[in-house]
C-alpha cells in the first residue's frame, strides 16, 4: 500500500471538525511496527529502518488527519525511529577505541528488535489465552454458564485493517467522479444514531455498506469515526474471514441492549 | 459419621461435583466428611476421575483452580449450543488478553511495568480485567510511590480452565514462536 494514498484518505476535512478520538484499547505503536514488518515480509534482524519509519509516519499522519488524539507513546516511537535512522547514516567514530568503539558499532536497531520480539512474545501468549477461552466457552457445567460466542471462524480486524478499508472506501468514492454535493454536514452524534438504527435491524453489516449513502467526504469521515467509537464502546465487533479480507461489522448484542 | 469405603464415597463425590456451580475443593469435601482423611478423599477423587473420564461419555471431570468440576466435553459444543440457544456474550478484547498475558507471566507486576512491555497505556484494559475479577491487587511494590502490584485471580484459572498458573506454557516457548512468526 502506498502511504501517500492512505495519507489522502483522511483528507483535511476532519481538521475542521471538533472531534477527537482516543485510541486506548486499540493497537499501539509496537503493533503497527509488527504489522508493517509482517506485511512487508521483512527480516526482523534486518529492518529497513528508513522505509519502515516512512510508513510509520504515514499512518501517524492519517490518524492525525482523522483528528485521532494520539497518545504520547506514538510520538515517542516516531522519535526513536528517526533517531535510529540517523544513527544508521553516521559512519563509525574513528576517535573511539576499545569498548566505546564496540558500543558505537552495535547496530542501533538491536534494542528495538528486542522490544518487538518481547511484545510479539506476549501477543503469542495472548493468543494462547484466546484459544483457551474459546475451548472454555465450548463447555458447560451445571448450571450452564452463559455462552460466549462470536461469528464462526472469524478473526478480529485491527485498527490498521480498518484504516486500510477506509482508504478503499474513500478511493471508491473519489473514483465515482464529482459527486460531492454542497449538502449539510453530518455530526458524529447523528451518525452514531444512524449506525445504531441500522444495527437494530441487522446483526451483521459489511463495513463498506455503512458508507453506501454518503454524499460527501465529510460524511465518509464522520461515518468512519462513528464506527471507531462503536468499537471503543464495544457495541460492535469488527471481524474478518481472514487477515486482509473484507471487514464485517457484528453487533455485540449485550452491549447494544444497554444503550 | 464413621469412615467409609472408597467405593461408597466415590458416587457421593461424583454427585456433589455434578451439582456444584464452582470447582469443588478437597476442603469442601472434608467439611462434609470430617471423618475421612485428605489422603483418602484425594485417592477417591483420582479414582473417580480415572473411571469417569475413562468412559466415552459427553461429560468429563477436570481439575480447575484447585478444585474438581464436571463439564460437557468441548467436542460436543455445537449440539449443546444448538439446544441451549443462549445469547452470545462478549469475549475479552485482544488488548485485554495481551495485558492479561503480561500479568499472568510477570506477576506480581505494576502498571508501569505493563506499559514498558506493551509499549502503550493499558489502564482501560486493566480496568476491564479488574471488573471481571480476572486480575486482583496483590500488594504494593516497596519502591518510591509504592505502586500497586497486580496478579491473576482464582477466576482467571476458572475462566481459562487451568488447574494452576504452572499449567500455562512457559514464556520461552512463546519467545521461540515470536522469532518464527517474524
Amino acid at each position: 500500500m502506498q502511504g501517500e494514498d492512505i495519507a489522502n484518505a483522511g483528507g483535511d476535512l476532519a481538521e475542521s471538525m471538533a472531534i477527537t478520538l482516543r485510541l486506548e484499547g486499540f493497537e499501539g505503536p509496537l503493533d503497527l511496527l509488527l504489522h508493517l514488518i509482517k506485511r512487508e515480509e521483512i527480516d526482523i534482524w534486518d529492518i529497513p529502518i528508513a522505509r519502515i519509519t516512512e510508513q510509520y509516519l504515514e499512518y501517524l499522519q492519517v490518524m492525525r488527519d482523522l483528528n485521532i488524539n494520539l497518545a504520547g507513546e506514538w510520538l515517542v516511537m516516531a522519535a526513536s525511529l528517526i533517531y535510529i535512522k540517523s544513527r544508521m547514516l553516521l559512519p563509525p567514530d574513528p576517535v573511539l577505541q576499545g569498548q566505546d568503539q564496540e558500543d558505537a558499532a552495535e547496530d542501533p536497531r538491536v534494542e528495538l528488535v528486542y522490544q518487538l520480539l518481547e511484545h510479539q512474545k506476549f501477543k503469542n501468549a495472548a493468543e494462547m489465552l484466546y484459544t483457551r477461552e474459546e475451548v472454555e466457552n465450548s463447555v458447560w457445567n451445571n448450571p450452564p454458564r452463559e455462552v460466549m460466542d462470536e461469528g464462526e471462524g472469524l478473526v478480529s480486524a485491527t485498527l490498521f485493517d480498518l484504516l486500510k478499508a477506509f482508504q478503499e472506501v474513500v478511493r471508491r468514492f473519489e473514483s465515482q467522479g464529482d459527486l460531492e454535493m454542497a449538502g449539510e454536514e453530518v455530526s458524529l452524534e447523528q451518525k452514531l444514531a444512524d449506525l445504531r438504527r441500522i444495527l437494530l435491524v441487522h446483526d451483521t453489516v459489511l463495513f463498506s455498506s455503512f458508507f453506501a449513502n454518503a454524499v460527501s467526504k465529510q460524511h465518509l469521515i464522520v461515518t468512519f469515526l462513528a464506527i471507531l467509537e462503536l468499537v471503543r464502546l464495544r457495541e460492535i465487533w469488527v471481524l474478518q474471514k481472514e487477515a486482509f479480507a473484507e471487514i464485517i461489522i457484528t453487533k455485540n448484542a449485550k452491549e447494544a441492549a444497554k444503550n | 459419621m464413621s469412615a467409609m469405603e472408597i467405593h461408597d464415597l466415590k458416587p457421593i463425590l461424583e454427585a456433589i461435583i455434578y451439582v456444584a456451580e464452582d470447582p469443588v475443593r478437597p476442603e469442601q469435601f472434608k467439611e462434609i466428611f470430617p471423618e475421612e482423611s485428605y489422603d483418602k478423599i484425594e485417592e477417591t477423587l483420582q479414582q473417580l476421575m480415572e473411571e469417569f473420564n475413562g468412559r466415552p461419555g459427553g461429560m468429563w471431570i477436570r481439575e480447575i483452580a484447585g478444585g474438581y468440576r464436571m463439564t460437557t466435553r468441548p467436542e460436543y459444543h455445537e449440539h449443546v449450543r444448538a439446544y441451549l440457544k443462549t445469547k452470545p456474550e462478549a469475549k475479552l478484547s485482544m488488548a485485554a488478553l495481551e495485558t492479561l498475558a503480561v500479568i499472568a507471566y510477570k506477576q506480581p507486576v505494576t502498571l508501569a511495568e505493563i506499559l514498558a512491555i506493551r509499549g502503550k497505556k493499558s489502564t482501560t484494559a486493566l480496568k476491564t480485567l479488574l471488573e471481571k475479577n480476572l486480575v486482583s491487587i496483590v500488594g504494593r511494590k516497596p519502591v518510591v510511590g509504592r505502586p500497586i502490584l497486580y496478579g491473576t485471580s482464582r477466576d482467571f484459572l476458572v475462566h481459562f480452565g487451568l488447574k494452576d498458573t504452572s499449567e500455562l506454557p512457559t514464556l520461552e516457548e512463546f519467545a521461540q514462536m515470536a522469532e518464527e512468526k517474524l
